[in-house]
């Protein structure tokens, strides 16, 4: 029942047998073996693939390749980028900080320099008010010390005139000199 | 010899799965020259327009953030690519468009074969030992080439004791030349049997006591051919960068 | 009536050839299992070495497609 058998004999044989021939070959045996199609098969596969290898190698894989190297590219660019901003991000808190480091210290030194300036002012005032009152103290020290110089020479001649007047009603004529001296002596203890 | 025939058709199998591999021509009858368009010839170009659509046409746009047509091109490109740079190397990478190309074939054309009533390219043993006869011709010539006589060290296997290396170098021989043999029956095998096992189950659903049985094994078979369809393209393309291999670092 | 012994001879054939298959059955299966156990047991290495994976199914397999060839080309092309 081989299929060269059938077809031999179909060749052999006239008219019917050769129907049968064909009948055999068409319904049986494997198409994979028939090698009258294989020049056809090798001829169009050839031409398939070497459209395909073109197509590849001129458009598509060079059009991927490019792509992928694209994104790539971008996903790094894209990475740096944000590594940079990072660092921008980082570098402003920094100053961020140094800044308000510098301001605090700007504040504490204005809060001590106006301390200071107040602290001489005041210590300005005070001394000015000091020196006022220890002008004005001696001032009046000196007006009461001559208040008090008059009213001692006041007293001493009240005393003396007094004294005068007592020793001239005993009816001695007193001596001017020694009751001075009498006044002074008493005034004195 | 009419007899006989109907005595074929009597006692021979009822049912043809192997029908469906038939080539005709696709216009009109006659005789199948080399140049003639068969259904082959049209499966062969819906699978190139196919490469095109989805590497050309899905990339076209360029985008960075890709669409699903560009992912899936990329994500090919991606996986070939990984491949020939794992097995065959750094060196390898030079023959990654021939391996691409291998590749994409194979896949369109496998799955294109699922499509009830399409025709199977891969099937047809012609085109697969064409596809391993290129693979093993030019990765023997490539492996001269780079290496010249040198190249012959694959065979002469260095760590095995001095006595054995010359029956080991006669069974490295074979085993070679072997290579595209397997290489090619084993991806028209697959797709056919898987084919053929289909068209044995439909022809069983023609019964209506079994029919459920055998829609089951339909789509049990089909699942299984979707499977096959990629594991085999992915091994034709893994043994062909393990080919290359050889060729580059011939040496055991 | 030799024509349907030489048919009942290669159904036979065909049909012992299939036996061929569970052959690569076992093959593949093992060649699982044992991946499945070493990723289990160092799931770090596993990824690397599914292609070592596929490229063992695939040889395994090939036997298995050789006998459904087999099976093939004595039901339909001898």
């Amino acid at each position: 029942m081989t299929t060269p058998t059938t077809e031999a004999a179909g060749h052999a044989a006239e008219g019917m047998a050769e129907a049968a021939g064909h009948a055999a070959e068409s319904a049986g045996g494997m198409p994979q073996l028939d090698f009258s199609t294989y020049p056809n098969q090798f001829f169009w596969l050839a031409v398939a693939l070497v459209l395909i290898y073109l197509i590849l190698s001129r458009v598509a894989l060079p059009r991927i390749e490019a792509v992928l190297s694209e994104r790539q590219g971008t996903i790094t660019g894209d990475l740096a980028a944000a590594e940079e901003l990072k660092q921008k991000a980082v570098e402003a808190e920094e100053a961020y900080n140094k800044a308000l480091a510098d301001a605090r210290a700007e504040a504490n030194r204005i809060v001590a320099e106006t301390r200071a300036e107040i602290q001489a002012e005041l210590d300005e005032a005070i001394a000015r008010a000091d020196a006022e009152i220890a002008a004005k103290s001696a001032e009046s020290e000196q007006a009461i010390a001559e208040i008090r110089a008059s009213s001692e020479k006041a007293i001493k001649d009240v005393a003396r005139d007094v004294a005068k007047a007592i020793v001239a009603s005993f009816g001695v004529k007193a001596d001017a000199r020694a009751i001075t001296a009498a006044v002074t002596q008493r005034m004195k203890g | 010899m009419a007899a006989e025939a109907e005595m074929m058709e009597a006692s021979g199998p009822a049912i043809d799965p192997m029908h469906q591999f038939t080539l005709k021509p696709l216009f009109g009858e006659g005789p199948i020259h080399w140049y003639t368009p068969t259904n082959a010839t049209l499966w062969m170009g819906i699978a190139v327009l196919g490469v095109i659509a989805l590497l050309v046409l899905g990339t076209r746009r360029r985008a960075i953030v890709p669409s699903h047509t560009q992912s899936v091109a990329e994500l090919a490109y991606g996986f070939v690519y990984q491949m020939v740079k794992d097995v065959a190397g750094k060196e390898g990478v030079k023959y990654f468009p021939y391996i691409m190309t291998l590749f994409i074939f194979i896949v369109f054309a496998n799955f294109l074969g699922l499509i009830p009533l399409s025709f199977s390219v891969t099937s047809q043993i012609a085109v697969t030992v064409m596809l391993a006869l290129l693979v093993f011709v030019s990765v023997t010539l490539l492996g001269f080439y780079k290496h010249g006589l040198k190249f012959l060290g694959l065979f002469w296997v260095t760590q095995a004791p001095l006595a054995l290396r010359p029956i080991l170098a006669i069974i490295e021989v074979i085993s070679y030349f072997v290579r595209p043999v397997s290489h090619s029956i084993r991806l028209a095998g697959n797709v056919m049997a898987g084919h053929a096992v289909i068209e044995v189950f439909a022809s069983f659903a023609a019964s209506a006591l079994i029919a459920p049985i055998a829609l089951v094994g339909i789509v049990a078979m089909f699942g299984m051919d979707v499977l096959v369809a990629f594991i085999q393209a992915y091994v034709f393309t893994i043994l062909t960068c393990v080919y290359l291999k050889d060729a580059l670092h011939p040496s055991h | 009536m030799e024509g349907s012994i030489v048919e009942m001879g290669k159904l036979i054939g065909a049909g012992l050839a299939t036996i061929g298959m569970g052959g690569a059955a076992i093959g593949v299966g093992s060649i699982v299992g044992n991946y499945l156990a070493g990723a289990l047991r160092n799931p770090a290495a596993a990824a690397s070495q599914t292609a070592m994976l596929f490229i063992g199914i695939a040889f395994a397999e090939a036997f298995g497609i050789f006998s459904f060839l087999v099976a093939l080309l004595l039901m339909f092309a001898l």
